[in-house]
């Protein structure tokens, strides 16, 4: 086929290009500014090239948030994509308890993140908190996120847990529900026992939906900050600093500039790749 | 192998049903002999798969009794039955191979491995599934994945009646005859029971020895596709059954004389005991319907508003002269036809009389 050649045709695409050179590149551009210059003052600026990165890439402590990190997705996923799985398994499948069911399920959802982490602050408390209250005074066990490394990292996962189960088990029930009766029926005829249609029919036919699933879910955990920070504030010491957390100790806590902007840019370089192996196992999916 | 029986069989899916319309399946007594071809033939809607799901006892019937070689089965479970299943579309488990696929309802009852590998490679044999016994069932064609989901029946030895619902609806036109006709040969190789839904008329009266016509939750017919051909017992029947379907024209009884319009008709309404309150309509087949550009006795005046040449055959479409009522023949190929007026002559051994839709 013959194209028209027009070079016309790049004024069309001259606003997007403005508005997102104004909204992302910019601002991006800054950062980018301050990875590779030591600014110390208006005027004062020295070119360090690229040993802002060396010295990020190498610091002790960005390797311990980050394999933090890397943990804490691996456990949420553990956790969410079973417990998600099995909830929208227990859910009933039509009628106005379904809708009802539903929403409750939906709820944490819905929560903005910040009071979402107020409340897991004051819930956890052992003097005005319900559940710390009670896993001290009744349940006789000691607990205390602020002063307990492992209780603090419980804490935020359990709160990440009922924050974003929800999330999984909403997906997971509109996947079970795309499921044709006939499947079922046939199971019955040919003498499948419960497990056998879950392992050889659910399952299966959940493929999809549990892959959107654990992406989003490890792309959200890989990111997170509001909670823990409204929470633990990533102590206590470093038990709960996660990628976020630290990043935002440099740059806003230490003011380090340099090193801040070098790893915002590998971090947002690794957010980039893990969108793009989500993208395309998404359109590959799809495609079957 | 088995006889199916249903006595006194109905069902709603009303909690408390009243009138008949809230029956999906009205009061029935039906028995499908055992090794017959039956198609159920009607329109979507009419309770053919209900009562399909019934006699595999994936439905509990609200009334009634479902008896296998007159043994009582209503109260068993599905799984107890020894029904196999074809629905609409294929069901095959994705993940297992195409042997696992046939090997699953037999390991789920327990059966020997050794067993097992015996039947399906039999079964597989009978339905040119060898070569694909190693793959996964998921990627297969849609005719290979619909001869998996039948071979899942097949391989249970025990199986009294295979029942299938809609089972070529996803087949490709060129691949549904070779299909139609592998279920005929199974058929007659197992000699098993076959009940097969349909709501394609050809399809029904090529692959069953008895057609068993349903309509509004009703069995308003059971007989040989001749049978319902020449002597449709309800005008649903007639209606549905031919293409094009049956004439049915509205009629009244004037002075003990069958009468269309005004122009009576050679019925012998006496012998028929008709009386005149009744709602009656006559029914002629298009293709028993005599045309003819001359008048001749007992022939009725038209007006001819269509002629369509199908290639073999052609479509005369007329109004009754008087009435506003149309009336279509089949023609020959080489039968001269004119737009106007013409005659149609309905011979008499050709004429049905139905009364409330129901043949007298």
């Amino acid at each position: 086929m013959q194209k028209t050649v027009n070079h016309r045709a790049w004024l069309l695409v001259l606003p997007v290009v403005l508005s997102v050179a104004f909204s992302a590149i910019l601002p991006l551009m800054t950062v980018v500014n301050y990875s590779v210059q030591d600014i110390l003052g208006p005027g004062q600026r020295v070119w360090v090239g690229n040993e802002w990165f060396i010295d990020t890439v190498r610091n002790p402590d960005l390797h311990a948030a980050f394999w933090r990190n890397l943990l804490f997705s691996f456990q949420v996923l553990l956790i969410q994509i079973p417990l998600g799985i099995a909830v929208a398994l227990a859910l009933p499948a039509k009628g106005w308890q379904a809708s009802l069911s539903l929403v409750l399920i939906a709820l944490p959802l819905l929560i903005p993140w910040n009071v979402v982490g107020t409340i897991w602050q004051i819930f956890g408390r052992a003097d005005i908190g319900l559940g710390g209250y009670f896993v001290n005074n009744i349940l006789g066990i000691s607990y205390n996120y602020t002063l307990e490394p492992r209780d603090a990292w419980i804490t935020v996962l359990v709160m990440d847990v009922w924050h974003w189960t929800p999330l999984v088990a909403l997906l997971c029930y509109a996947g079970l529900r795309a499921i044709p009766d006939p499947f079922y029926q046939a199971a019955r005829i040919d003498g499948a026992k419960l497990w056998s249609i879950f392992w050889y029919i659910q399952l299966p036919k959940l493929r999809g939906v549990l892959l959107i699933a654990v992406l989003l879910r490890f792309m959200d955990s890989f990111m997170i900050y509001t909670e823990p920070f409204v929470v633990t504030g990533g102590g206590p010491g470093t038990a709960t600093t996660f990628l976020s957390i630290y990043l935002s100790n440099i740059a806003i806590g230490q003011f380090d500039l340099g090193n801040g902007s070098a790893f915002s840019l590998i971090y947002f370089l690794l957010i980039q790749i893990l969108c793009f192996v989500f993208y395309t196992t998404i359109l590959r999916v799809g495609r079957k | 192998m088995a006889e199916v029986k249903l006595r006194g069989l109905a069902h709603s899916y009303h909690p408390q049903p009243g009138k008949p319309e809230d029956y999906a399946v009205r009061p029935l007594e039906m028995t499908w002999e055992d090794g017959g071809a039956y198609a159920l033939l009607g329109p979507s809607g009419c309770g053919k798969t209900t009562l399909l799901n019934i006699i595999s006892g994936l439905i509990q019937p609200t009334q009634g009794q479902v008896l296998f070689d007159g043994k009582d089965v209503t109260e068993l479970p599905t799984e107890r039955r020894n029904i196999a299943q074809v629905f609409q579309f294929p069901v095959i488990y994705d993940t297992m191979t195409v042997f696992d696929n046939l090997a699953f309802p037999l390991r789920n009852r327990g059966v020997r491995p050794s067993e097992v590998t015996r039947r399906v490679q039999e079964i597989a044999e009978q339905l040119d599934l060898t070569e694909d016994l190693r793959r996964r069932a998921s990627g297969l064609s849609a005719d290979i994945k619909q001869k998996i989901s039948l071979g899942r029946g097949l391989v249970r030895s025990d199986v009294a009646a295979i029942l299938f619902d809609e089972p070529l609806t996803v087949i490709d036109p060129q691949l549904k005859l070779v299909l139609r006709s592998k279920l005929k040969q199974i058929h007659r190789q197992f000699k098993l029971t076959l009940i097969y839904v349909t709501h394609d008329q050809t399809e029904a009266l090529t692959f069953a020895d008895q057609v068993v016509v349903m309509y509004e939750g009703s069995v308003v017919q059971v007989g040989t596709p001749q049978e319902l051909f020449e002597r449709p017992a309800h005008t649903f029947v007639g209606y549905f059954i031919g293409s094009p379907g049956m004439n049915l024209l509205p009629a009244r009884l004037v002075d003990g004389r069958v009468c269309v319009g005004d122009q009576p008709l050679p019925v012998n309404a006496g012998a028929l005991r008709l009386a005149a309150g009744d709602e009656l309509s006559i029914g002629i087949r298009p293709e028993f319907v005599r045309y003819s550009t001359a008048a001749a006795p007992d022939a009725l005046p038209v007006h001819v508003t269509r002629v369509e040449d199908l290639g073999n055959y052609q479509i005369v479409t007329a109004e009754l002269v008087g009435t506003a009522q149309r009336v279509k023949a089949k023609l020959a190929e080489e039968a001269a036809a004119s737009l106007g007026p013409g005659w149609l002559q309905f011979p008499a051994e050709r004429l049905r009389i139905y009364r409330n839709g129901m043949a007298v």
